[in-house]
């Protein structure tokens, strides 16, 4: 078969349409009676195709993607589980998706449970307070959390504390969102351990009263639990701080320990990691907030309030503001919360613990040909550093490159950026012993290709819909849409 | 056993077994001891496949569909049934942010294609991949523009929808950044009152076309004025009208941004939707989120990556502009069926049906004698009325007969406290149209 490599645009033929609109009703108007001041001059160059030229193009792309159910998605820090068939069958239902966010709250009660729900089950799963679902995505969610902890500290009179500590083992998020919120990063150095070093810390904190909290993944980006979290959260609110979790890495601590218990006064969850919603390729994610009693009357507006067993809205003067056009993404809410109840706490609290199994079944298997540069045990992501065997150069690229070759998504790969050829590993609980298995095997096939044959890794991936991509002239030539693509031919070409 | 959970007793042995540990729990034995939770959640127990459907339907039937006939930032228009049958593949929906390129490129072509509709609605040079909603995304140009000319004000029309308003002052609040109100006469920015107050401290102005009264608002004048004082010009617009109204470009904008929900999303209670955020080429690596570009392999068969990343959070870190890292990839993908379907004849008539449902209404409404237009100024599909009806009765009367309509704009602020809002779109049939006419003349 020849692959398809056609832009919509490029299927486009005259007065061929795809759309079925109603006959014009009223007849004695009509846009042209705008004055021509308010209209366009060009029509936009959209494609005109059938509805059959679409749904084969999009059917015919879609098959160059690779998705959770084409197979092992083991990309770390992702937590790429099964997302449930369930969950979008009730998501596309009327009653839900067809609801205004502004029309009577008597008439969107059923909508309001659902948020008023969740919320609540977080708060019970995060040992919190509250939480509010506005929040778009992770990155939104720890904007909002350190706005709280800014107004936090601002509400006491204390504007000079801004200063937000960050271990250097952070997702990029992390430094980027206390920037944008005005603050600015204290960076700390992980430990021999992969962790926060106490003593350190301590010597950081010490004889200062600009420091307005810490962010803090736990368990970290390199899979490792923090185990000093209640000597930190101590040493960050005997300094004054605020202990913040980026919730990113939440799916290991299920039915383990809660975030709220270790000390932490806010935090997100991303709901397209733990609680299974799809990634979309890319979005739309979701970001919960949550926080402690004392900081929950600075929660972002509206908030979902209940009285005997009735919702409504409330906006409040002394919340940090509102950042979202209304509900954030409520339909992602909604199956984050079918999956809680599809679970229940009989079988949530496995969650963390076959992750964590899973990884570390993976961990042991390969640390005799990958560097494992911190020992012991894991939870539910491990990091290696590239292969053992450094011989005939081969890099961490390759492997994952390779990796696609024989059928299963690569590991997030130079992240952390504390090794130099980081590559973590993220089964996640939905995944079986014999896929765990298969991946073993592939993983020490690819460690022997590497001694024998590295050129199969250095020209990898040849299996899949194109090969490795010059992204030079990407960034060079900057063609952006289908504009910017016939100028280029025609300069090329010319 | 459960479904979601592969793992059979004896598989766990095995695995126990190669790990030389007796139970899962010892793999957790660096978590401090006063912290391990000793019992279950306090959350509800398991529901069956069964139950669940039963449970969500009985939720839903709380809720109530209505005739819609609002909008004020959400907007029922029709969405194409093929739109579902291809978002809901798990090609598209499962797949992560396309940071391999050669198992994504089914993601990272439909990106390239929806900034290409950016592109051609706008008329800009370049949209990035897509922004969480139109809120986030005005607010987020507004960081563009001080970070482009290094000024710390933004100057905001008080047309602009007060959603939108409270988002940008949220965001500038904590960043430290400053702005101002353009005020408004007639419904419309006040060119007088901008002019007086641009100075040097000004980084960028703000106003929304079609405006929070549905108006269209006319911006000739306004970019010269802005670009003599260096300020650059963000234009907030619901995309779909730029189907028929003068493009973001054509009005001189610096930044285009918005609400994408009208282009094939349903109202979802408010979201999941999208925000496009589009620009000059010149300003692009300042430019927040995601961007695609086209490239080769190494075969030399077109392909599609991410690109110019070093402008992002995961490279640039506390450097970034912006903390931005996912877009809303699988709403771009509602818009770019959406776009594909209507084309450039279908989105023309979508507004063209809008528009004279809209002003049939308006007409109908002002005969009454019930309704008064304090502004009498040109909108496509939304308008906001004054009335001497109260503002219960007709949420009230309406809402007996299932219709969401004339939404009093009395809870976004005092100011607005006289206007009702209709919105109509090329959905709303004309019997619902005349049902609603009927209805309200009989108030009294």
């Amino acid at each position: 078969m020849i692959e398809y490599n056609k832009l919509i645009f490029e299927l486009s033929i005259e007065d061929r349409i795809g759309y079925s609109l109603p006959d014009t009703k009223f007849n004695n108007y009509n846009i042209s009676d705008l004055d021509e001041v308010f209209l366009r001059v060009d029509n936009p160059d959209l494609p005109e195709v059938s509805e059959l030229d679409v749904l084969r193009h999009f059917t015919n792309i879609s098959n160059k993607n690779f998705g959770v159910e084409n197979g092992f998605y083991p990309l770390g820090s992702c937590t790429m589980k099964y997302n449930p068939k369930i969950n979008e069958e009730i998501a596309n239902s009327r009653n839900f998706k067809r609801l205004h966010p502004l029309q009577p709250i008597f008439t969107t009660q059923g909508a309001f449970k659902v948020y008023y729900d969740l919320q609540k089950i977080l708060s019970e799963i995060s040992g919190l307070s509250e939480f509010s679902l506005n929040p778009y995505a992770g990155a939104h969610g720890e904007l909002i959390g350190l706005m709280i902890i800014k107004k936090y500290h601002e509400s006491r009179g204390d504007f000079h504390k801004n200063k937000i500590i960050i271990p250097d083992s952070a997702h990029g998020t992390n430094p980027a969102s206390v920037v944008v919120c005005g603050m600015e990063v204290i960076e700390i150095e992980s430990n021999e351990r992969g962790r926060v070093d106490v003593d350190f810390l301590k010597e950081t904190v010490s004889n200062r009263d600009d420091i307005a909290g810490m962010m803090l993944t736990n368990p970290n980006t390199l899979g490792m639990f923090e185990d000093d979290i209640c000597k930190i959260s101590k040493l960050i609110h005997e300094a004054g701080g605020l202990m913040y979790n980026d919730g990113a890495n939440l799916n290991a601590l299920l039915g383990k320990v809660r975030p709220g218990d270790m000390g932490f006064d806010v935090m997100h969850i991303n709901l397209h990691k733990t609680f299974s919603t799809p990634h979309g390729g890319g979005g739309p994610g979701s970001g919960p907030v949550g926080v402690t009693e004392e900081l929950s009357d600075f929660l972002p507006n509206p908030r979902v309030k209940k009285m005997d067993d009735n919702f409504y809205v409330e906006n409040s003067d002394e919340a940090i503001g509102q950042i979202s056009s209304f509900y954030g993404n409520y339909l992602v809410s909604l199956r984050a919360l079918i999956y809680l109840l599809t679970l229940g706490k009989e079988n949530i609290k496995y969650v963390g613990r076959y992750a964590t199994l899973n990884a570390n079944y993976i961990k042991n298997a390969l640390k005799t040909v990958y560097e494992l540069p911190i020992s012991g045990n894991c939870m539910h992501e491990v990091v290696f550093n590239g292969l053992i065997n450094k011989e005939n150069d081969v890099k961490t690229l390759d492997i994952a490159k390779r990796l696609l070759d024989y059928g299963m998504h690569a590991p997030t790969i130079y992240f952390p950026l504390l090794f130099s050829q980081a590559i973590m590993i993220e089964p996640t609980e939905t995944e079986s012993l014999q896929t765990l298995d298969e991946f073993i095997n592939i993983m020490h096939k690819i460690a022997i290709e590497a001694k024998e044959t590295p050129d199969k890794l250095k020209d990898a991936p040849t299996r899949t819909p194109i090969r490795r991509t010059d992204e030079v002239f990407a960034a060079k030539q900057m063609i952006f849409s289908y504009k910017d693509y016939l100028n280029y031919i025609d300069k090329r070409d010319n | 056993m459960f479904k979601y959970f592969a793992h059979t007793k004896a598989d766990i042995e095995k695995m126990l077994k190669s790990l030389n540990i007796d139970s899962m729990d010892d793999l957790f034995d660096e978590l401090p001891k006063e912290v391990i939770l000793d019992s279950d959640y306090d959350i509800p127990s398991f529901m069956s496949e069964s139950e669940l459907r039963s449970y969500f339907e009985e939720l839903g039937n709380q809720n109530k569909e209505l005739t819609l006939f609002s909008g004020l930032g959400a907007y029922d228009h029709y969405q194409p049934a093929v739109i579902d049958a291809i978002t809901s593949r798990q090609e598209f929906m499962t797949s992560y942010t396309p940071y391999q390129p050669e198992v994504a490129q089914g993601t990272l072509q439909y990106i390239f294609e929806y900034q290409s509709m950016i592109q051609t609605l706008t008329g800009m040079d370049v949209s990035n991949a897509s922004m969480y909603d139109g809120t986030t995304s005005t607010a987020e140009a507004c960081f563009m523009a001080a970070a482009i000319r290094k000024k710390d004000k933004i100057l905001i029309s008080r047309t602009l929808n007060p959603n939108t308003i409270n988002v940008i002052q949220t965001y500038l609040k904590f960043k430290g950044l400053e702005w101002d109100f353009i005020e408004s006469k007639d419904g419309v920015t006040n060119l007088e009152n901008l002019k007086k107050k641009l100075d040097n401290d000004i980084a960028g102005v703000v106003v929304q076309n079609p405006n929070f009264f549905g108006i269209i608002e006319n911006y000739e004048g306004f970019s010269e004025i802005i670009k003599d004082n260096k300020s650059l010009f963000i234009i907030n617009a619901d995309i779909s009208t730029l189907g028929v109204l003068k493009t973001s470009y054509e009005l001189g904008a610096d930044i285009a941004c918005g609400e994408c929900q009208s282009l094939g999303m349903p109202v979802s209670f408010g979201g999941p939707y999208l925000g496009y955020l589009a620009t000059n080429k010149k300003y692009v690596r300042k430019m927040p989120g995601r961007i695609c570009g086209y490239t080769n392999d190494l075969e030399g068969n077109r392909a599609y990556v991410l690109t110019l990343q070093a402008r992002e959070q995961h490279i640039r870190r506390s450097k970034a502009n912006s903390n931005i890292c996912s877009n809303q990839s699988l709403m771009a993908l509602f818009v770019t069926i959406y776009l594909s379907i209507m084309g450039k004849r279908g989105l023309k008539k979508v507004n063209n049906l809008s528009y004279q449902g809209s002003h049939y209404l308006y007409d109908k409404l002002i005969e009454t004698g019930k309704f008064s237009d304090p502004f009498k100024k040109p909108f496509l599909k939304e308008f906001v009325l004054e009335t001497s009806l109260s503002h219960d009765l007709i949420k009230e009367a309406l809402l007996e007969n299932n219709i969401f309509g004339g939404f009093s704009l009395a809870s976004f602020g005092e100011e607005y406290e006289n206007l009702i809002n209709f919105a109509v779109t090329e959905k709303r049939t004309k019997s619902e149209i005349d049902n609603l006419i009927r209805i309200l003349e009989g108030l009294s």
